[in-house]
């Protein structure tokens, strides 16, 4: 069947070392990371991605106040995709506009934040804040952009634990195609470094990164790593049928390919080799290609031992039989591990590949295992002179959910 | 406390409260709502802000009491100083 062609337009961002596409997309190529350290209640000082935008750039004081930090790394990236798209809502049918934003959890950081609140009054609940349902209810994140924006059409948040990126675009995708809306703001958003439960939930786990320098604290691959830093951000994409961007001479960075979302059925937290296989091999049919046509994989490896032995497992799977690998890198080395937002900021680290040929690297491998050694890895330092014109974006998550988006070079 | 502290007192609330907001030219008699752009969800910090700093509480019965500045320190004098 042939499917309505879906573009990306826009893009608004905030990561832990950058707060534009262009400022994320240098330090990338430079090998800069972002992350620093935090005092996280009750468990002293730890590595975490840190966002550094302006939140009143797009809000007043008091809606600061009021909203989540979420609501507003939301707010701030959905303006800025909006800017770069040259789209003025005000000018259109706002009823017709979709908000579609992934998140791995909501909420905790609220009600952790009232617990503590109450502790200091010895437990009495008369002082828990009127604000705390608005701020948790799982479309917080979407709602705050609704609100700030007048966007009356659907807008609500996709849970997907660490998958979730990827699904925002998915689902603005299908909606899109399925003429629910007439544009799309979709992607993915974090503030999961503010709740310690997080931390303590993957210390307790053994798997909360540490190192005494936060820069080198997340290594995917590399023998040493000991497991995932937590961080915020958020990455917002416009997205419009082809059509529609074409008619109003919109910039396109890419086109939707393929993509694809399955279940482990396995286990509540371990991944599962063999689906997130089946997810990539599917996501890469449902596109109408093959793996000789894929040139860049983004894994969502999150540095911990176990989990990033069994992604290489599952792409060196597919890719089998290939004469000439596809490059292979990894975007949380530099960024942490964004949850929510991951999938799709780790996609907007990797599209100007198709402008520039470059591909940016997986920073911190001191010596790589040799269980993560599959061809195609991109280790350290960029690879120039690559030709990209289809990058496959993996994002996987807890309760076995895997999520594989691939992007393609427009060509009309 | 005289009304004229228990104003300050208010002030300081709202401040943080609606930060964007230019206080310096409140009218004493005119309703808050009526100068200030304050909701129902602003109020009910009003009450909880008071109840968290002064241990001062504001039954529901008597949330018309904090319509304007001045009825604020008609009302809330004699509660600061039985706290006093």
């Amino acid at each position: 069947m042939k499917q309505t062609r879906i573009v990306i337009t826009g893009i608004g961002l905030t990561a832990p070392n950058g707060n534009s596409l262009a400022e994320f997309r240098k330090n990338l190529l430079n090998g800069v990371s972002g992350i620093t350290t935090v005092d996280v209640r009750f468990m002293g000082r730890h590595p975490a991605g840190m966002c550094t935008f302006d939140p009143l750039k797009y809000q007043k004081k008091k809606d600061v106040r009021i909203g989540t930090r979420v609501g507003g790394i939301s707010i701030y990236c959905a303006r800025e995709a909006l800017a770069d798209a040259g789209v003025n809502l005000e000018t259109r049918d706002r009823s017709r506009v979709g908000i579609y934003l992934g998140i791995t959890e909501h909420g905790n950081v609220e009600t952790e934040n009232e617990v503590y609140n109450i502790s200091q009054f010895k437990y009495d609940t008369k002082f828990w804040t009127h604000h705390h349902n608005p701020r948790t209810v799982a479309n917080n994140p979407a709602g705050e952009v609704s609100l700030n924006l007048g966007i009356t059409g659907p807008a609500y948040t996709i849970g997907a634990a660490c998958a979730a990126g990827n699904m925002g675009l998915i689902h603005a995708a299908q909606m899109l195609r399925l003429g629910e809306i007439d544009f799309a703001l979709g992607g993915g958003v974090s503030e999961s470094p503010q709740t310690f439960g997080i931390f303590a939930g993957f210390k307790s786990q053994n798997a909360l990164a540490a190192h005494e320098d936060p820069t080198k604290a997340s290594r995917p691959f590399d023998k040493a790593r000991n497991g995932i830093v937590i961080s915020e951000g958020g990455c917002i994409y416009t997205l419009e049928r082809l059509e529609d961007a074409q008619a109003r001479g919109a910039k396109i960075y890419g086109e939707i390919a393929g993509y694809h979302v399955n279940s482990d059925a396995t286990d509540y937290v371990l991944p599962n080799p063999e689906r997130q296989a089946e997810c990539v091999r599917k996501a890469i049919v449902h596109a109408g290609m093959t793996i000789e046509d894929i040139d860049l994989v983004n894994t969502h490896a999150t540095s911990t031992p176990q989990g990033d032995i069994q992604e290489c497992q599952a792409i060196a799977e597919v890719f089998k039989g290939r004469s000439t690998p596809p490059h292979i890198n990894n975007t949380k080395s530099f960024i942490g591990h964004a949850m929510g937002a991951a999938g799709a900021l780790e996609l907007a680290g990797n599209l100007p590949s198709f402008d520039d040929g470059v591909v940016h690297p997986t920073i911190n491998v001191d010596e790589l295992d040799p269980q993560c050694d599959i061809p195609g890895l991109v280790i350290n330092h960029p690879k120039t002179g690559a030709k990209i014109d289809v990058i496959l974006n993996n994002s996987f998550g807890m309760l076995g959910i895997n999520s594989t988006l691939i992007i393609k070079r427009f060509a009309a | 406390m005289t009304k004229d502290d228990c104003k300050k007192l208010v002030i300081d609330i709202i401040s943080d409260i609606a930060p964007d907001e230019d206080l310096s030219a409140i009218k004493p008699e005119i309703r808050l709502r009526d100068q200030l752009q304050l909701d129902s969800m602003d109020f009910l910090d009003i009450v909880m802000e008071l109840r968290k700093r002064h241990g001062i509480e504001v039954p529901e019965a008597d949330y018309a009491h904090l319509a304007s500045l001045e009825s604020c320190a008609e009302y809330l004098t004699p509660k600061f100083a039985a706290k006093a």
